[in-house]
């Protein structure tokens, strides 16, 4: 649902500032890549973000991993040892989060802005999934601290900027680095052309990052097949142990 | 070389993975236990979920414990029928502790649960073992003989004799009622579930001095019956938190039932009690980590729970 209201915030967006020169489409961009394949291999991955603009601008980039409703537990000392206490679930948290942008943010970017698009971890809107347990506005600000520190812990989130190369004012290109441990489903680019302190144009670029060959078999299988794989998972296992066994009988 | 693991969904060397396999699979066969209490701390160590190290470290121990337990049944090592027995309580007891382990995780509490259950055997074990080998490597160190062996084993009675529907087990030379072995392996098969072990480290110390059975019948029974019981651990933990990663328990086997040929190989050629004391501390040591773990500080309070799906 998220996802629809940003479309339709950005179409609302885009529609009001670039009626003057709807035709000349202002902002272009792609990914190298459509389509990250997470194999048995994979070590993490990087796409270049590439585009090209009708004219002098700056350039913010938004990319966001698919939404998921997310629990985090707060730690609380009971007696000598530290147990899971409280916890908040948020909903429509972005997996992954990254920006870039040509400048920095705040020499061309008002702050109202940058938060009605979410730009920056800062302006992430984190909303508790369940709207009838009350959470305290300080306690609610600590757990997305936390959340982003921990999200950035696990290279996830990135409260750092990434920098937009331009050329000539037209071209512009970015490099995007996914870790290994990079959620899968569809992803965002949002990237946005702003122009006196306002956004000119933005463009939505999407793209998937799955699992592919044996190893998304053999999560899909453990998945959907939990009995056969568990007999299957048991049976290798004596198989092995079995063999090894014969094995060093005979040396 | 990096290979993704697509359960614990994270990428890890190949060859630290054989590396600890081997290790660990050294250590199980000179020592005669299992491992599965050194592989599981030491898999969440280096950032595998712990319920994945649970349900990947039952699976790996169903190969160490098949390798095993062949070459006890060829030495006459394995008393069939107490086996059964312990198994039939292992099964019970291990199919309520999945479904104790799928609780907890829903409660935010399987870490912490995980983290006791290892402080309290681990000390416990470390300090038996610890206690029980020093004298003769202090004998050893001032050059004394070695003191007669234990008198401990077949031929007590205590109360536990009294107990009806008694069995007869040859092997173990025992006349005793079922519902002592069947309870036994009943709290094994329990803690063997949450903790991920096969319960070998347990189990054994257990079996010689509660029901008195001979040690080498006692180790030899209790890798048949761990095989049991931890591949009832692995299915159940496959079908209900579908937290085997059969990708990594197969690094880890290769490594871990070659490094177990190696082991049993080198317990025969060096002084045992040293070793034993040896192992004492360093179950000792991983204890009073894993207790500072609880209760030191943390840097970070907060935590993500498991990702909803």
């Amino acid at each position: 649902m998220k996802t629809t209201l940003t479309f339709f915030a950005l179409g609302v967006a885009v529609f009001g500032m670039t009626t003057a020169n709807a035709q000349e489409a202002p902002l272009v961009a792609d990914v190298s890549e459509n389509l990250v394949a997470i194999t048995s291999g994979f070590t993490g991955k990087e796409v270049l973000l590439f585009g090209a603009t009708d004219g002098p601008g700056d350039i913010a980039i938004v990319v966001k991993g698919p939404a998921r409703e997310l629990t985090l537990r707060k730690k609380d000392r009971m007696g000598p040892i530290w147990v899971n206490a409280d916890a908040v679930t948020f909903r429509d948290v972005p997996s992954f989060y990254r920006i870039a942008s040509s400048r920095p943010l705040e020499e061309f970017a008002p702050p109202n802005l940058l938060s009605r698009f979410q730009i920056g971890t800062e302006n992430l809107r984190l909303e508790p999934a369940d709207e009838s347990v009350t959470v305290a506005p300080e306690q609610l600000a600590e757990y997305r601290k936390a959340l982003v520190r921990l999200k950035t812990s696990d290279q996830l989130y990135d409260e750092g900027l990434g920098s937009v190369n331009t050329t000539s004012n037209r071209l512009f290109r970015t490099r995007i680095l996914f870790p290994s441990n990079v959620p899968t489903g569809t992803y965002f680019v949002e990237v946005y052309l702003f122009r006196n302190g306002t956004v000119a144009a933005a463009e939505i670029v999407p793209f998937n990052i799955s699992k592919i060959g044996f190893g998304a078999d053999v999560f899909d299988f453990a998945h959907n097949f939990g009995a056969i794989y568990g007999i299957l998972a048991i049976a290798l296992a004596a198989a092995a142990g079995w063999a090894a066994s014969a094995a060093f009988r005979r040396t | 070389m990096e290979i993704y693991l697509p359960i614990a969904e994270i990428s890890v060397n190949v060859f630290l993975i054989l590396g600890m396999g081997a290790a660990v699979g050294f250590l199980s066969g000179m020592f005669g236990v299992g491992g599965g209490f050194l592989i599981t701390p030491i898999l969440v160590f280096i950032g595998v979920p712990p319920p994945v190290a649970v349900g990947t470290g039952a699976n790996e121990i169903v190969a160490t414990s098949v390798s095993g337990v062949i070459t006890q049944l060829r030495r006459g090592n394995v008393d069939l029928r107490m086996g059964a027995v312990l198994t039939v309580g292992g099964f019970i007891g291990s199919g309520l502790g999945v479904w104790i382990f799928s609780l907890l995780k829903d409660l935010g509490q399987i870490d912490l649960v995980i983290g006791l259950c290892y402080v309290v055997f681990l000390s416990i074990i470390g300090a038996l073992m610890a206690w029980e080998s020093m004298p003769s490597v202090i004998r050893r160190r001032i050059g004394a003989p070695p003191a007669a062996p234990h008198t401990r084993g077949p031929g007590r009675h205590t109360w536990i004799h009294g107990l009806p529907f008694k069995m007869r087990f040859h092997k173990s030379k025992l006349f005793i009622s079922a519902i002592v072995p069947l309870t036994l392996g009943f709290l094994v098969g329990i803690l063997a579930a949450i903790m991920g072990v096969g319960g070998g480290f347990i189990m054994v110390p257990a079996m010689i001095y509660i029901l008195g059975m001979p040690t080498q019948v006692a180790i030899g029974t209790s890798l048949f019956q761990i095989i049991f019981v931890t591949a009832n651990t692995t299915f159940l933990q496959a079908t209900v938190n579908q937290s085997v990663d059969a990708v990594l328990a197969m690094l880890l086997l290769v490594g871990g039932v070659i490094g177990a040929q190696f082991g049993s190989r080198a317990a025969v050629k060096l002084p045992g009690e040293q070793l034993r004391f040896l192992l004492a501390l360093l179950v000792l040591g991983m204890a009073v980590k894993l207790a500072a773990d609880l209760a030191i500080t943390p840097s970070e309070l907060f935590s993500f729970a498991g990702v909803v799906k």
